[in-house]
C-alpha cells in the first residue's frame, strides 16, 4: 500500500484533516453548534460551483465562500436577532440553492463536481498536500494560542461577555477556523460528510474524557485514527474513502458510548 | 456610601409597547449584600442585564461605579453567574477548568495561565470548599457543588461586583442554605458587593442587608425585616397582579 504515491499522499492529507477537523469541531460541539460545519459545507458547495463556472481553482473559491458563510452565520446569530438554527438554515439553503444554479449554469453536473461532494482523497497531488498541511498547521497553531479563551466561551459565554472578553471576535475566529477546515476537508471526505469528521470524534471523546483538555486531545486522536484506518480499509476492501473514514468515526462513537455507559454503572 | 450600580428612571422592553421595566430607580452601595426578588417574568433578569450593561435602557440611565454601564471600563471586575449555565451536561470540564475561565478577562487571552493566575484559581476553589474535587469533572458533582464551582469562577476574577441570577435553581433545600451561608461568608471576608437574584428569597433572607422586590418596577426596597408579612408568602410573591 505505501509503495504507491497516491496512498502516501492520501494518508498524509487524511492525517492533517483527521487532527484539524475535530480540533475545530470541539469548540462547536461543546457549544451545541454541531451543525455549523454542515452549514458552511453547503456554502462551500456554492464556492466550488462558482470556481467551476469562473474557471478558477474550486478549492480557493470554496475557501472564500466558506469563510464568508461562517462569518455571516455568526453575525446573523449574534447581532441580527435571528435564532442560531434559523441563521444556519438561511445560510444552509441559500448556499445549496446558489450552488445548484451556478453548477447548472456552468453545465458541470458531472464527475468533476462529485469529487467535491463525496471527496477524492486518492487524487490529491503534492501541491494539494502542501496547501492542506500549511493551512492545517496555521489552524492548529491558532487553536493552541487561543485555547483558553475558546474554552472559556464553552464554559460560560455570558459570564465572559460581562467581564469584557471580546466574544464577537472569538466567535468570528471560530467560524473562520471552521470554514478553513471545511475547505481543506472537501477533498478528503467531501462536502456532504465534512461535518461528520468535526462532530463524531468529539462526541466519542466527550463520553470517555475526564477533562476538557483530555477531551480535545482524545478527539484529535480519534479523528486521526479514523482517517488512517478508514483509508486503509478503503484501500484493501475497495470502498469509497470518505464514507469509510466517517463510518470508522461513527464506530468509534458507538464504542465510546458503550465504554462510557459501562463506566457509569 | 459610593454606589457600585445605579439605575435612574429606567424603562426597557424587548418589543415596542411591551415594557418589561418601567420607572426603575435603584442604587446599590459598594459592599452591600442585596437580594433582588419577584415573580417569574417580573423583570428581575432584565433588570440585571440592564444594570450590567448587556441591554441599553430605552429611557433613563444605568451606571456602574459612576460610568455608563454599557461602556464601563472596569468590566474585568464584574463577576456574573447567569441564570442557566451554558455548559452542556456532557461537557467534560473539571472544576479547575471552570474556575480558570474566571481569569480570562484579567489574565490575558493568549497562551497558558501565569503562576499568579493559577494561585488565584486555587484560592477561589478553596474558598468555596471544592479543593478535594478540584480535578473532578463537573458533571460528576451535585447541582449545589456545580453552582459552587461557578461562584468560584466568578471569584477568581477578583470581582468588586458579584451578580448571581437564580443561583439555586435545581438545587435542593439543604444546598440552597449552604450556598446562602457561603455567599454571606464571602461577602463578609472579601467586602464584595453581592446581588443575589431569585424568585424566592427565603434562603438568603437572614443574610442580606436589603431586599428589592421587582414587578416591572420596584415595589419594595428595604430591610427584609420591614417587609409586610403577606409578602413572605411565596404565593403572593409569585402572583403577577
Amino acid at each position: 500500500m505505501l509503495e504507491t504515491e497516491f496512498m502516501r499522499l492520501a494518508l498524509a492529507a487524511g492525517a492533517v484533516v483527521g487532527v484539524l477537523a475535530p480540533a475545530v469541531g470541539f469548540f462547536l460541539v461543546q457549544r451545541r453548534q454541531s451543525l455549523i460545519g454542515d452549514g458552511i459545507g453547503h456554502v462551500a458547495f456554492a464556492g466550488v460551483a462558482a470556481g467551476i463556472l469562473l474557471d478558477v481553482s474550486p478549492v480557493l473559491t470554496a475557501l472564500a465562500a466558506a469563510v464568508l458563510g461562517g462569518v455571516v452565520i455568526e453575525l446573523l446569530r449574534s447581532r441580527g436577532g435571528t435564532a442560531g438554527d434559523q441563521a444556519l438554515a438561511l445560510v444552509f439553503y441559500t448556499g445549496i440553492a446558489l450552488g445548484v444554479v451556478l453548477v447548472a449554469s456552468a453545465g458541470a453536473l458531472n464527475v468533476g463536481l462529485f469529487q467535491y461532494l463525496f471527496g477524492s482523497i486518492l487524487t490529491i497531488t503534492r501541491g494539494d498536500l502542501a496547501v492542506i498541511a500549511g493551512l492545517g498547521a496555521v489552524g492548529l497553531a491558532t487553536i493552541g494560542l487561543l485555547y483558553r479563551p475558546l474554552a472559556g466561551l464553552v464554559i460560560d459565554e455570558e459570564g465572559a461577555r460581562v467581564a469584557g472578553v471580546p466574544i464577537s471576535l472569538l466567535n468570528v475566529a471560530v467560524a473562520a477556523l471552521a470554514a478553513v477546515t471545511v475547505a481543506l476537508s472537501m477533498r478528503v471526505v467531501g462536502i456532504l460528510l465534512v461535518a461528520a469528521l468535526m462532530v463524531l470524534p468529539v462526541s466519542a471523546a466527550s463520553r470517555v474524557a475526564w477533562s476538557m483538555r483530555s477531551a480535545l486531545v482524545l478527539s484529535m486522536a480519534i479523528g486521526l485514527g479514523s482517517a488512517l484506518l478508514g483509508l486503509v480499509l478503503a484501500y484493501y476492501a475497495d470502498l469509497p474513502p470518505g464514507g469509510t473514514i466517517v463510518l470508522v468515526a461513527a464506530g468509534a462513537f458507538l464504542a465510546a458510548l458503550a465504554v462510557g455507559t459501562l463506566r457509569r454503572r | 456610601m459610593p454606589l457600585a450600580a445605579e439605575l435612574s428612571g429606567v424603562a426597557f422592553g424587548y418589543r415596542p409597547g411591551q415594557p418589561v421595566l418601567e420607572n426603575v430607580d435603584l442604587g446599590l452601595g459598594e459592599g452591600e449584600f442585596v437580594a433582588v426578588a419577584g415573580p417569574n417574568g417580573g423583570g428581575k433578569t432584565t433588570l440585571v442585564r440592564v444594570l450590567l450593561g448587556l441591554e441599553r435602557p430605552s429611557s433613563g440611565k444605568a451606571l456602574l461605579f459612576g460610568e455608563p454601564a454599557h461602556r464601563f471600563s472596569g468590566r474585568r471586575t464584574l463577576g456574573y453567574l447567569a441564570q442557566r449555565s451554558q455548559l452542556g451536561a456532557d461537557a467534560p470540564a473539571t472544576v479547575r477548568e471552570v474556575v480558570s475561565a474566571g481569569r480570562l478577562a484579567s489574565g490575558g487571552l493568549i497562551g497558558p495561565l501565569r503562576r499568579r493566575d493559577r494561585e488565584l484559581v486555587a484560592e477561589a476553589i478553596e474558598r468555596v470548599g471544592l479543593q478535594a474535587v478540584a480535578d473532578a469533572p463537573l458533571r460528576t458533582l451535585s447541582g449545589g457543588m456545580q453552582q459552587r464551582a461557578f461562584i468560584a469562577k466568578a471569584l477568581a476574577g477578583e470581582p468588586s461586583l458579584l451578580v448571581l441570577d437564580e443561583p439555586t435553581t435545581g438545587v435542593d433545600a439543604e444546598s440552597q442554605e449552604s450556598l446562602a451561608g457561603l455567599l454571606d461568608r464571602l461577602h463578609r471576608e472579601l467586602g464584595v458587593t453581592v446581588v443575589y437574584v431569585s424568585h424566592e428569597f427565603g434562603a438568603v433572607e437572614r443574610f442580606v442587608q436589603r431586599l428589592v422586590l421587582v414587578r416591572r418596577t420596584i415595589v419594595f426596597d428595604g430591610s427584609p425585616r420591614e417587609l409586610p408579612g403577606v409578602w413572605h408568602d411565596p404565593s403572593h410573591v409569585h402572583a403577577r397582579d
